[in-house]
């Protein structure tokens, strides 16, 4: 049983953090701090707007696969898991 | 060949491979019909997520809109793929641990009430039959537009197709047609991007292209009085509401939740979120370098140009009555500029030159259809294009069809009306579910009512603000019992309704907008009124009983993720 609870708690830390990026690059980056962002320039982008239409998108796909492995693995630890 | 032999063998060979696809796949079970048996690999589950969750919409009409909002677009590409990211990590795959067919399954049984499951379905068929609408109008587009035909004989023929595979068969044909028609409908899409950024930038790549015209492009903008493209005008407050109930709201749409009760293990729902991700990113991060082009192609030919010598599209377009042109100053040229820009300076400039307001309109929806002819593309990708629209239509209207004859012939008929139905006539009961959800769908296609793009706005609101705190906090909160989440969900939904029908349909001012957001964003605030009405009444009620309390602690962790099942 406590056992479960440290995997619960040790998932509900793992969503924190990536929820946290996930928040800072679309509504942080994209546009709360766009303007000042704006300023910045790579490859012709105000990175500010790069960050709405394009750079978000990208963040978005790896933290998912980021999640997909430490839970794998955190399943394993704790004995939770479903095999290959 | 001509455009219009290219698109008929393209469109032939495409309908084709789908029929093939649903006699090979026929279901044989309601297991096969509504979770495809749960033996989809992740990969294939998510590239047919990814077609479920791109429809007409996203093919035909983002980049256009992009293009016309420049910055403020934003808030549909991070809204409709920020939502995976919460779907893969709060929903997925406590969803497929639980194991049942339907998200009326998973509220009926998690909050063990009928009544919460009879709300959960009647949420369920609202929001799939107003995002359904738009599909069939969209198929019926590109018919009338590509073949020739009128847009009624289109959705007919777009119908007579869907309800061959989609009740054939169920989920497992409908999940193999789509993985064929996202490669059609990818393909279509960046085949012109690719040329389209190439000649206009010497780059391939779309997503780096476009980069360079953007100070150009807000060059052009502002000579015509437009807003910079890279800057936008909406609110601060309206953007992050809006790209919040998008997100909130494609995470809470039952035909996406659904797919992932498709897959053998928790550890696949969670992957194949990620796949499903990739494949829509790939659209998703090119539509906006579609839109830049398009953008600057149009401000760079067609403002002050001469109407009489007009291009081969603009007239193909103006006969269809999709872009309308209208000679205020009887000058023979085309004035295309922001008659209601506030610079006084630019007005003058206007004035001076003696325009007599904005002549030109054109449907941002014809924008990705007209691209490849606006910029000189050979005929075979104007037909591949025109392959591609109906592909993303008919996908996400097949997923949503199957949404709607399972909630029926499910939900309704077998867990709460009629539990001891045998299987063969649930599997007949659900056929004629989706052949009469076809015809209705149909019936909308050809008679839409005029306010088909404002109901867009209510299915993202309505599963914001309904489907999203239910399951949420059902997974993450033991504490959530029955009482709580009906009156957060009948509460959440009363509010969003009230004030998208309002502001939309009753004729409520702008200027009353609650803290400056539009109906369009007032489904996160559905879903925080939820949210706190849900935790709060179950604090002051009995918590839930038992059984459920560890139904939760169960669904919690992936061992011992059965197949998904129906009882």
């Amino acid at each position: 049983m406590k056992n479960l609870q440290q995997y619960w708690r040790t998932n509900l830390r793992y969503l924190a953090i990536l929820l946290a990026v996930w928040f800072l690059v679309s509504y942080g980056c994209g546009i709360l701090f766009r303007e000042q962002l704006d300023t910045v320039r790579i490859g012709g982008f105000k990175l500010g707007f790069w960050f709405a239409q394009n750079g978000s998108i990208y963040v978005f796909v790896i933290l998912i696969f980021i999640y997909v492995k430490l839970m794998n693995r955190l399943d394993e630890r704790h004995g939770v898991g479903e095999g290959k | 060949m001509t455009v219009l032999t290219w698109t008929l063998i393209m469109v032939g060979i495409s309908f084709a491979i789908y029929i093939g696809i649903a006699i090979w796949s026929r279901a044989k079970s309601t297991k096969d019909f509504y979770v495809a048996s749960g033996g989809v690999p992740p990969i294939i589950n998510g590239m047919a997520t990814a077609a479920d969750w791109m429809s007409a919409a996203s093919f035909i009409s983002m980049a256009g809109i992009i293009s016309f909002a420049g910055y403020d677009g934003s808030v549909y590409l991070m809204g409709w793929t920020g939502g995976y990211v919460l779907l893969a990590l709060l929903l997925a795959p406590y969803l497929r641990k639980f194991g049942k067919f339907t998200v009326p399954d998973f509220i009926g049984t998690r909050y063990y009430s009928q009544t919460a499951r009879v709300v959960a379905v009647i949420c369920a068929l609202f929001v799939s039959f107003t995002y359904i609408s738009g599909q069939m109008r969209g198929v019926g587009i590109v018919f009338a537009r590509f073949l020739e035909i009128d847009v009624t004989k289109g959705v007919i023929i777009g119908m007579a197709i869907v309800f061959f595979y989609a009740v054939m068969g169920g989920m497992k044909g409908i999940t193999y047609t789509q993985v064929a028609q996202y490669c059609v409908l990818i393909f279509a899409f960046m085949v012109p991007a690719i040329f389209i950024s190439f000649q206009m930038t010497g780059n391939p790549v779309p997503q780096l292209g476009f980069g360079q015209m953007l100070d150009k492009l807000d060059g052009l903008s502002t000579e015509l009085g437009f807003a910079a493209y890279t800057n936008g005008s909406k609110p601060m407050i309206d953007v992050i509401a809006i790209t919040a109930a998008l997100m909130i709201g494609t995470a809470g749409l039952p035909h996406v939740i659904v797919r992932f009760f498709t897959v053998p293990k928790v550890r696949d729902a969670r992957s194949s979120a990620g796949w499903a991700l990739l494949f829509i990113a790939i659209l998703y991060t090119t539509a906006p370098a579609i839109g830049v082009f398009v953008r600057t192609n149009l401000l760079q030919t067609v403002p002050n140009s001469t109407y009489s010598e007009a291009p081969a599209w603009f007239k193909k377009w103006e006969k269809a009555d999709l872009i309308k042109f209208e000679d205020k100053n009887g000058d023979g040229l085309i004035q295309y500029y922001n008659d209601k820009s506030k610079d006084a300076d630019f007005l003058a400039v206007a004035e001076q030159k003696n325009w007599k307001g904005n002549e030109l309109s054109i449907d941002r929806d014809i924008m990705v259809l007209a691209n490849p002819e606006i910029a000189g593309l050979p005929a075979w990708v104007i037909g591949l294009v025109a392959a591609g629209g109906l592909a993303a239509a008919l996908s996400t209207a097949a997923g949503l069809l199957l949404v709607i004859s399972s909630a029926i012939s499910h939900d309704l008929l077998k867990n709460a009306i009629k539990p001891d139905i045998s299987e063969k006539n649930e599997l007949l009961a659900a056929r004629v579910a989706a052949g009469v959800a076809v015809l209705l769908a149909g019936l909308i296609g050809i008679y839409p009512p005029d306010f088909v793009a404002a109901i867009v706005a209510f299915a993202f609101g309505l599963a914001a603000s309904s489907f999203f705190p239910a399951i949420i906090l059902g997974i993450f909160d033991k504490r959530t019992n029955k009482q709580g989440a009906i009156s957060g969900m009948v509460i959440g939904l009363l509010f969003t309704v009230v004030y998208i029908v309002g502001f939309k349909f009753g004729g409520w001012s702008e200027k009353n907008y609650l803290f400056g957001i539009s109906p369009e964003g007032i489904g996160t605030i559905g879903m925080l009124v939820n949210m706190v009405i849900t935790i709060t009444v179950s604090r002051l009620t009995p918590p839930p009983p038992e059984h459920i309390q560890h139904l939760v602690e169960d669904i919690r962790i992936p061992l011992g993720a059965g197949e998904a099942s129906g009882h």
